[in-house]
């Protein structure tokens, strides 16, 4: 009976130690580490296998949301972060050093409806604004049907879904009402997660908001476009600030980037000025420290996060539209690679 | 005890004493389990606790954008579905449980059930969710259209009923359990004294396992309480006070599990507030079961007396 405990306690310590040594183990040789955004984690997949495969340097990225990304790299614990929003000035200040933002590729919130034939529908910006903020109760008001002069619309109450989960689909979306309509600027604002008017729907993710309105009879949301293609759903044009009414296609998602782009990317998209621009687009980017030379980080890890980054804005661009996500434009790649090449390692440009 | 046995005895003492040594310690490894638990959480959300302190508790916004938070109406959701849900089981849990302690108690048909009723213990809630997205929804929607109100599909009701489907299982088996351990000689003294069936249910079976039965359904409110991915698919996340039984609401576990992956900052810290006053709610109602399955054990012992 004595003997029973000793041996099982020794069994546990036993045991105890060979996880702990394990987990002291050095990590993999090269292996980048990356978190943040989930729009553009397909294409990260693919993109990162490739270059496994080609250059034979592991990265692992995380989807765990633009929020989660940029909480990541200020704790240091990623090479670089993937966020669909722009880090505000307070985040910029509570890194610490500063951050360089590259575009990776374009993504683009279409507005998703189901109604008895899916005719395709033409959107003004008063008509999306007044639908998410519950003023448009029918499908046939007047603000609807003005842009659709050869549709019939049914007399069905309009059911509005929005994300209820934080998302960077509901920033770039709100970001744009708040451009283009004064009341939702008012009440609303932009945001990941947003002050939605009373009893209007909330589902959780792209699938949620999608499996809503795809049984619901006179329901409309607002999916990724890249979802919306893939799963056959129909989607309306809106008129842009030139006055057209703009499909969302990789064409003219890209075509939003034909814009002056600062030299930092920090530049946003919806609401374009760009004549065949569809308005409700955006970059996402990938944050990564100016200086790599924190946290013991060695030299050469360094260098092959820059060459990552010079690959996936250069040659890796090719992976993008195969997976429908929209290509950068060459002025932002070229702005893109300028702001790679200045990456530093003790003050000393690490790529030339 | 004389002296000759002292020696042999003292081994099996000691091992005695590790024994109770490792049983105490973990007893107390849970008890400190439950306040790190409690620890962290007030540590985490203090700057929430210092911007909005009790009034959290009455708050009625929630806002992102303007950083104003309110818990108000997730509790009202949390309790409102968890105690409808409740209302809807009852009846089904006790007569699964009569049905299965006192009629079938061997048996094929009753193995079956009992095992489809673990199954449905089994389930995972995600399931239980999509389910619901599939089948419910359309079905209140219907309900909602014949009733004449905004056809949402999603809201208190259809929350409440996936809820209610899930647990079901968990009073039915404790009140299965006690039902069968009703002694044999009191229904047999009753139904001597000629007892009809049902009324050897009513008078003898079901006083005697009360206490149990009340412990399988706090259970049950225990679950219901914290489920957290069915409710989410179906309550339709309106951060605002339900205005009725088909109105869209939010709970307290929805509301985390959306919302806290890209917070940062206060929204955090309310996010951590708000799980803060789920742990304590989950403490208060299994504080007052355990009384009410105290005084109900009391009651009835003084009954037999």
């Amino acid at each position: 009976m004595s003997g029973i405990f000793p041996r099982a306690l020794s069994l546990m310590v036993a045991f105890f130690a060979l996880v702990c040594a394990a987990a002291e183990a050095p990590a993999l040789d090269m292996e980048l580490l990356g978190a943040g955004a989930t729009f553009p984690q397909p294409l990260y997949s693919k993109m990162f296998d490739a270059y496994n495969q080609q250059y034979k340097v592991k990265i692992n990225y995380q989807g765990i949301g633009s929020g989660g990304g940029i909480n990541q790299l200020v704790k240091k614990t990623v090479d670089f972060g993937g966020t669909d929003a722009f880090m505000t000035a307070k985040e910029l200040q509570a890194a610490g050093a500063p951050v360089l933002h590259i575009p990776t590729c374009l993504g683009a919130v279409v507005v998703t409806y189901n109604l008895p034939g899916n005719p395709k529908l033409n959107f003004t910006p008063d008509a999306v604004a007044g639908i998410f903020l519950g003023k448009i109760t029918k499908w046939n008001d007047p603000k609807i049907a003005s842009a659709n002069p050869g549709v019939k619309l049914p007399d069905l109450p309009v059911s509005a879904v929005h994300r209820a989960d934080g998302s960077g689909t509901t920033y770039i979306f709100s970001e744009y009402l708040t451009k283009v309509s004064r009341e939702w600027k008012e009440k609303i604002g932009t945001g990941k997660s947003l002050n939605w008017p009373a009893s209007q729907i909330g589902q959780k993710g792209n699938p949620g908001v999608a499996g809503y309105v795809k049984q619901t009879p006179g329901a409309v949301g607002y999916v990724e476009l890249l979802y919306a293609i893939q799963n056959r759903m129909p989607y309306g044009s809106i008129k842009n600030r030139a006055g057209k009414f703009i499909e969302p296609t990789l064409k003219s998602v890209s075509a939003a980037a034909n814009v002056r782009i600062p030299d930092d990317t920090n530049v946003s998209l919806t609401d374009t000025e760009a004549a065949a621009g569809y308005p409700i687009s955006g970059f996402t980017w990938l944050i990564f420290y100016k200086e790599q030379n924190y946290g013991g980080k060695a030299k050469d890890r360094a260098e092959a996060l820059a060459k990552l980054l010079l690959w996936m804005v250069g040659d890796g661009q090719r992976y993008v539209e195969p997976l429908e996500y929209a290509p950068l434009s060459k002025e932002a790649a070229a702005k893109a690679n300028r702001l790679v090449r200045s990456i530093t390692y003790n003050g000393t440009p690490l790529v030339k | 005890m004389d002296t000759g046995k002292q020696r042999a005895s003292s081994s099996t003492d000691d091992s005695e004493k590790r024994f109770n040594v490792i049983l105490a310690g973990s007893g107390l490894l849970i008890v400190l389990l439950l306040l790190a638990i409690f620890a962290t959480l007030l540590v985490t959300a203090l700057p929430a606790i210092r911007q909005f302190g009790v009034f959290f508790f009455i708050g009625r916004v929630w806002d992102a954008t303007t950083e104003t938070f309110g818990a108000l109406p997730f509790l009202a959701g949390t309790l409102l579905t968890s105690f409808l849900a409740l209302l809807i089981s009852i009846p089904f849990s006790i007569a699964i449980s009569i049905f299965l302690g006192e009629y079938f108690r061997t048996g094929a048909v009753s193995t079956f059930l009992r095992s489809a009723v673990e199954v449905l213990a089994g389930i995972p809630s995600v399931i239980y969710g999509l389910w619901g997205l599939f089948f419910l929804m359309p079905a209140v929607r219907f309900i909602e259209m014949k009733l004449g109100v905004a056809p949402h599909g999603v809201g208190i009701l259809t929350s409440s009923l996936i809820l209610a489907i899930m647990i079901i299982p968990f009073s039915a088996s404790i009140g299965r359990e006690v039902i069968t351990l009703v002694p044999g000689d009191l229904k047999e003294a009753a139904y001597s004294l000629g007892a009809t069936r049902f009324e050897v249910i009513r008078n003898i079976v079901i006083p005697y396992a009360r206490s149990g039965i009340i412990a399988g359904i706090l259970l049950a409110l225990g679950r219901a309480i914290g489920e957290t991915m069915a409710v989410t698919m179906l309550i339709g996340n309106s951060n605002f006070l339900p205005t009725s039984i088909f109105s869209p609401a939010n709970t307290m576990a929805s509301v985390i599990a959306n919302e806290f992956a890209e917070a940062t900052g206060v929204t955090a810290a309310s996010l951590i507030y708000v799980a803060l006053v789920l742990f304590l709610v989950t403490m208060v109602v299994n504080v007052i079961g355990t009384y009410v399955i105290q005084r109900i054990s009391i009651e009835a012992s003084r009954e037999a007396s």
